[in-house]
């Protein structure tokens, strides 16, 4: 299994060289450097994926020992990574996206000042992504959710020469730490009840569990999802961490960060399918998430910020997914998610671009004849995000919709009305931005908008190619499920089957066909001319459901006036006069003393002569009995 | 005349070496008090070298000899760079070791 440490490797190796020579590799050289590294991670994991292919059953979860990273008495955590089908479909689109990601980073970066840093933390970025989906213990899985909670700290604030990025940088990283109490208390948990935290012990007994400990642990970890995840309540996040780089936002939301979550809940199926009412919550968190960030994405004005909201929108269905036990689906619309959004948000960087950094859609339009291949990427990206067949997520979010169904149809009628929205706010996004009329006049100064250049462009024709034909991973009703095959084993039991009749296997693709041309005709008819519709914009959509203000009105003012009154009151009587107490109470005893210290040599010698005559009449008192 | 004569002499003697040192004022007088106290101390070795028949004791006192001699002689120097300094012998106004 070197060739999995080659794929950990080559990100690694990219990120200690370009952090001593960077500097001196420059523009845009350091660029292509990371590009490389990266790239040859992606060739790494696809030997890796030959390698397990070429193997079956049990064989296919191979593990990489490196050393023992600490031990004591019973506890003992090893530096050990994990070749088993889900990591290697993880490790595949992780470094195949970035790698993407980074090629077209070498154009949208041009010429910034801090160009070779960028591409340090991007580095560190998807090695702590691979650390995390390699890892073959809890621990070291935390390690990389870490890692990549860290790199997202910098990359967010990276142009941090403006408080509303560095505000927000802080703002991912404090939200995270709150999910990550859960990944330890769940952590904890594991250990108490296997006496390990490694995958190969834990999983495989997973089934000795009882019920209550695995709802207990099931929901202490969709805590932690919940936070890199962007679920309800803790998605606010990542609407501010539109603040970093366009790419910056493509790797979080595609490839990496926030599918962190999704993925240690599959990591975990044999417990979650354990914790029924658990899994049932994190189906109806799941779908609300889904239906509450997709209405938000109805009236953003901010180009990322409608991805962004779509992103978390997105998410609810993983976890949608996740909580009915249709963890492969989960898994295919993660992966086909990562294509079409980080395609999405590359085109929208492309936008960007060549508007000097304009976000508002109100100041873009007719782009579509000027900037035709980022138009045509867009298009793709949108039907495939819209569930328009045959694009990729028609089939993916399709069969998340069929297994939510089953479980419960309430939760399926709120996903069909999100699959609408979701057709909808995107078709919005692409009638605004590249048709209707020209408003960017006084953005780019009357200066015609043009293409960006092949850096950029290449990335987003590989990334259109694989958003339209993704579908083909896992064809319902065929024996083209590759991707169910493939994962099967991992889940083995805990993968749940909802059977369906045969009018609903038709008719249930038949609605997803149906809602998102629907959404489509509905972006087409409103927006095609339009600009600006109030009706359809309410401000309480626009806030983001005041999620973000009901936080700072209650969580930041409160934690402000507590602040305040520990300033005013606490400190000033209670610390201070504690401090003040000790320092006077010496001075007291001191002064006691002072006394003493009179100078004069005979009072000197009269408390010495004193001390003896004591000691003297102890002793000859002592002697006498 | 019986040896513990000699012994009360020599503890009156002390007693009336600290009695001095106590209470006068010119340090000259404290001086020659502390020497009354170590004159009373060999009679005291003296004393009981003629007692136990051992020669002890009397060495002792040559041995105290020259150590006052010697503490005289810093002792005086140090007096005398005192009164030099403030024009003054009398201890209480000599307070600068004062906490």
């Amino acid at each position: 299994m070197v060739v999995l440490g080659l794929v950990i490797g080559f990100p690694l190796v990219g990120f200690l060289i370009l952090l001593a020579f960077g500097k001196r590799m420059g523009d845009p050289g350091a660029g292509w450097f990371g590009t490389i590294a990266v790239a040859s991670s992606f060739i790494a994991a696809i030997a890796t994926w030959i390698v397990l292919l070429t193997k079956h059953g049990s064989h296919r979860t191979q593990v990489l020992h490196l050393f023992s990273w600490f031990h004591a008495g019973a506890f003992q955590v090893n530096f050990a990574f994990r070749a088993d089908p889900l990591s290697v479909v993880m490790i595949l689109f992780v470094t195949g996206v970035a790698a993407l990601i980074h090629l077209y980073s070498i154009g949208y970066m041009k010429r910034d000042a801090r160009f070779h840093q960028f591409f340090i933390y991007l580095n560190l970025f998807v090695f702590s992504m691979l650390v995390l989906v390699t890892a073959n213990n809890l621990p070291l899985t935390f390690l990389g959710w870490e890692g990549v909670g860290a790199c997202s700290y910098w990359l967010i604030s990276f142009w941090f020469e403006r408080p509303s990025a560095a505000s927000a940088g802080k703002k991912a990283f404090i939200i995270n730490r709150i999910g990550d109490m859960g990944f330890m208390l769940g952590t904890f948990l594991v250990f108490l009840n296997f006496h390990s935290v490694s995958y190969s012990t834990v999983l495989p007994e997973a089934h000795r569990l009882p019920t209550g400990t695995a709802e207990a642990i099931a929901l202490l970890f969709f805590l932690a999802a919940a936070g890199k995840s962007a679920q309800l309540p803790l998605f606010t996040w990542l609407l501010d961490a539109m603040e970093g780089p366009t790419p910056v936002s493509a790797l979080i939301h595609a490839a990496t960060m926030v599918t962190a979550g999704v993925y240690l809940m599959a990591r975990l199926a044999p417990i979650l399918s354990l914790a029924h009412a658990a899994s049932f919550t994190i189906a109806i968190i799941g779908v609300i998430t889904a239906f509450v960030a997709a209405m938000a994405a109805t009236s953003q004005t901010d180009i990322k910020k409608i991805v962004a909201f779509s992103t978390v929108s997105q998410l609810g269905y993983m976890m949608l997914g996740i909580g009915t036990g249709a963890y492969v689906a989960a898994i295919f619309l993660m992966v086909t998610h990562a294509f079409y959004k980080a395609l999405i948000f590359l085109s929208s960087g492309s936008v960007i671009h060549s508007l000097d950094n304009e976000q508002s859609i109100r100041r873009m339009g007719a782009l579509a004849k000027l900037m035709p291949i980022t138009a045509w990427t867009m298009i793709i990206a949108w039907l495939s995000i819209a569930g328009v067949p045959p694009f990729s997520g028609f089939f993916s979010k399709g069969s998340i919709l069929e297994d939510a169904f089953g479980r419960n149809e309430v939760l399926w009628v709120v996903g069909v009305v999100t699959a609408l929205l979701t057709a909808y706010y995107m078709g919005r996004l692409v009638f605004v931005v590249f048709y209707g009329n020209a408003r960017w006049q006084e953005v780019t100064h009357g200066h015609e908008p043009h293409e960006s250049p092949r850096v950029m462009t290449i990335p987003l024709i590989v990334l259109a190619v694989a958003a339209a034909i993704a579908g083909l991973l896992n064809l319902p009703y065929s024996g083209l499920r590759f991707l169910h095959d493939w994962l099967s084993p991992v889940f083995g039991s805990a993968l749940v089957n909802y059977p369906l009749s045969t009018s609903e296997k038709i008719l249930l693709p038949a609605t997803d066909a149906v809602v998102a041309l629907l959404g489509v005709f509905l972006a087409w008819r409103l927006w095609r001319s339009h600009s600006e519709r109030k009706a359809l914009e309410p401000t309480v959509l626009f806030k983001g459901w005041y999620v973000d203000t009901f936080y700072d009105r209650t969580f930041a003012r409160g934690g402000t006036a507590l602040a305040k009154l520990g300033d005013r009151v606490v400190d000033p009587t209670i610390i201070d006069g504690a401090v003040g107490g000790v320092a006077w109470t010496f001075r007291w005893i001191g002064g006691l003393g002072r006394k003493v210290q009179s100078g004069l040599v005979r009072s000197y010698l009269l408390i010495m002569i004193a001390g003896i005559v004591v000691i003297l009449t102890y002793v000859l008192v002592g002697a006498a009995r | 005349m019986p040896g513990s004569w000699y012994l009360v002499v020599a503890a009156l003697l002390f007693g009336l070496g600290t009695f001095g040192v106590l209470t006068r004022r010119n340090v000259i007088v404290m001086f020659m008090s502390v020497e009354l106290m170590l004159n009373a101390v060999n009679l005291t070795f003296v004393t009981y070298a003629r007692m136990l028949n051992d020669v002890g004791g009397q060495i002792a006192v040559f041995f105290v000899l020259v150590v006052a001699a010697a503490e005289v002689v810093v002792g005086l120097g140090i007096i005398v760079a005192i009164f030099r300094h403030r024009a003054t012998i009398t201890v209480d106004d000599i307070s600068s070791l004062k906490g």
